[in-house]
């Protein structure tokens, strides 16, 4: 439903895309996955033809996002970073504007809006101006006018970010029931979790370049086994020595030198062993723990950097902001 | 859901695609309209602003005006205020749409299998209903401080189209302004250090002939004073300019409507590139 070749996007100096690939199966949900300034937003305004690739060429439902634009934007929805409804109309009148400005008549259009604010439980704020929403609301909002169309395709440019933990649960479930009915979606996000909880399959983006592709699962595994985690009492420039021969790969020590991390092959007996041998050497261990790895580990294994956590601010350098932070904190 | 899907998607006839541009305009002219519902101090341009300068230019200025060929102030002062109001008041449409593209609306929009152009004709639109609303708010206070049209109902009704032809000609020069221009506040202070002198260097305010040479050869080219010159001709009322032996001020209904034609014609177009090109991404 989704196909993508070597898009290439640069605005001036900055290299916003260098090159990416995508496939996305119909009926499937393929997760963007990357930091601020990675390109996640570029892409998808080339998708949703809002701009033009300078290089590569992308099809969606069929159509070629530059020659066949009008074709695409009929089969797509799309939910922008940035509020993209009418602050002074109600949630209802933009609804209904949207509607009827795909092509729907307005008794239709009205039936939809109706329908729509039910399903995204905004019946009771239907008639009040945007301006009193809160930023669940909006967002909520901002997918129902995605879906006026009931469009085949839908792009959701990180639909939570700057939402509070309830409703970005809720988002998610509307998100998931969504795909039930059969929609193909691209999301992008920089939260680890999302991408892990909604994803059929995901792509890692960084630079403007896809720097790994598969399931959470396959990408997991890419990165070898567990990961562990040793809080000791008390700093000890031993521990690390120490540790060395039940690691797999490189160990880091925290700054106070009191925590330590490293994969591990984790094995019969591994945590008990560590313990002992710790204790042998006269450390007092506080906590030991085994993870298996989390999509932040892959993060990190893929970029040598760790990867923004959900406190983070949102801005893509490299990316055309407009009126992004608003969107956030407003 | 294939069912609406595939409803829209067959390429529409001629025929169908423009009720469709149709019903765009006027979805997004009802859009603006509520905007104006929601805040209708935006449209003090348009209704305070011209009660205040029709009554503020008649009682000031009428008492020092003396009229080369006689008739009151107020009689003359009445369509150089509709001239004054209705050229200031076109660069609304700038404002509107410097805020429609800046905002993120513009990208919803243009993510919609919708007539683009229907941001910008729906604009228009808008402007000429504001205007409608301008004209009637400095016809009644013309009333009030003593105007009255002294030519047939059917030339003063002429006069008052011919107005909202010119301004909606402006409106459109103005929609070129507002796309360039970087934000609302800049298309609001360019807008004005061009329109006003374009106002008020013309016959709309005091007779031209007492101007020094320079600024009486440009008010009395300024098309500006020629609408104002047609109006005051249609409207019956007192019209010094009709004394003077330029073309334009002696064919002003002409001149008109060939100033009107000549902006539509470069600046529509002109500003439909402008804008396909500042949407094109």
């Amino acid at each position: 439903m989704i196909q993508a070749e070597g898009l290439k996007k640069r605005y001036g100096e900055t290299v916003a895309l260098a090159g990416i690939d995508l496939d996305v199966p119909g009926g499937s949900i393929l997760g963007m996955l990357g930091p601020n300034g990675a390109g996640k937003t570029t892409a998808v305004r080339i998708l949703t033809t809002l701009a033009v690739p300078d290089g590569g060429h992308a099809c969606v439902a069929g159509f070629d996002v530059v020659t066949e634009a009008a074709e695409v934007r009929r089969n797509i929805g799309v939910t922008a970073q940035d509020a993209t409804l009418d602050e002074m109309l109600t949630g209802r009148q933009n609804l209904v504007m949207i509607g009827r400005l795909s092509g729907l008549h307005r008794g239709e259009a009205r039936a939809r809006a109706r329908e729509l604010l039910g399903e995204f439980d905004l019946a009771d704020a239907s008639d009040r101006i945007l301006k009193g929403y809160s930023g669940g609301m909006r967002r909520r909002l901002d997918l129902a006018a995605g879906l006026v169309t009931r469009p085949p395709v839908l792009f959701l440019d990180e639909p939570t970010t700057g939402l509070d933990p309830t409703s970005r649960v809720r988002m998610w479930g509307i998100i998931r029931s969504l795909v039930a009915d059969g929609v193909t979606l691209l999301l992008t996000t920089q939260y680890l979790d999302e991408a892990d909880e909604l994803a059929d399959a995901i792509v890692v983006v960084d630079h403007g370049k896809v720097i790994a592709t598969g399931s959470a699962a396959e990408l997991k595994t890419r990165i070898g086994g567990a990961r562990l985690e040793v809080t000791l009492h008390a700093a000890d420039p031993a521990a690390a020595g120490t540790l060395a021969p039940y690691v797999s790969g490189a160990i880091q020590v925290s700054h106070d030198g009191h925590r330590l991390r490293a994969p591990v092959t984790s094995g019969d007996g591994l945590a008990t062993t560590i313990v002992r041998a710790l204790d042998a050497a006269g450390m007092t261990v506080d906590d030991v723990a085994l993870h298996q790895p989390s999509l932040d580990d892959v993060f990190f294994a893929l970029t040598g950097r760790g990867a923004p956590g959900p406190g983070d601010e949102r801005d893509d350098e490299g990316e055309p902001a407009r009126g992004g932070e608003e969107a956030v904190s407003r | 859901m294939t069912a609406l899907a595939t409803r829209l998607s067959p390429a529409p006839s001629r025929l169908e695609a423009l009720v469709r541009q149709i019903g765009n305009v006027a979805v997004l002219t009802g859009r603006n309209l509520v905007h104006i519902a929601r805040e209708p101090l935006q449209l003090s341009d348009v209704t305070i602003q011209p009660v205040l300068f029709t009554a503020l230019f008649v009682y000031v200025f009428g008492a020092g005006v003396v009229l080369p060929h006689g008739g009151t102030y107020a009689s003359f002062a009445v369509a150089g205020m509709l001239a004054l109001n209705l050229t200031t008041s076109s660069m609304g449409t700038a404002v509107g749409l410097s805020n429609d593209l800046n905002g993120g609306i513009i990208d919803r929009f243009r993510s919609l299998p919708m007539w683009r152009p229907a941001v910008l004709v729906g604009r228009s639109v808008t402007d000429l209903l504001t205007a409608v609303l301008c004209t009637f708010f400095v016809l009644v206070t013309g009333l009030l401080v003593g105007w009255r049209r002294e030519g047939s109902a059917a030339g003063t009704a002429g006069g008052i189209a011919l107005f909202l032809l010119f301004s909606y000609s402006v409106s459109w020069g103005c929609a070129c302004l507002g796309i360039v221009s970087k934000g609302p506040e800049s298309a609001q202070g360019v807008g004005l250090v061009i329109l006003f002198p374009l106002a008020v260097v013309s016959n709309a305010l005091v007779p031209t002939a007492r101007m020094p040479a320079a600024l009486r050869f440009v008010a009395d080219w300024n098309p500006v004073s020629a609408v104002t010159a047609a109006a005051r001709q249609l409207f019956g009322n007192p019209n010094p300019s009709a004394a003077i032996d330029v073309w334009p001020m002696q064919h002003p209904i002409v001149t008109t409507l060939l100033w009107s034609a000549g902006m539509l014609i470069v600046f529509a177009p002109l500003a439909a590139h402008l804008f396909a090109r500042r949407t094109r991404g």
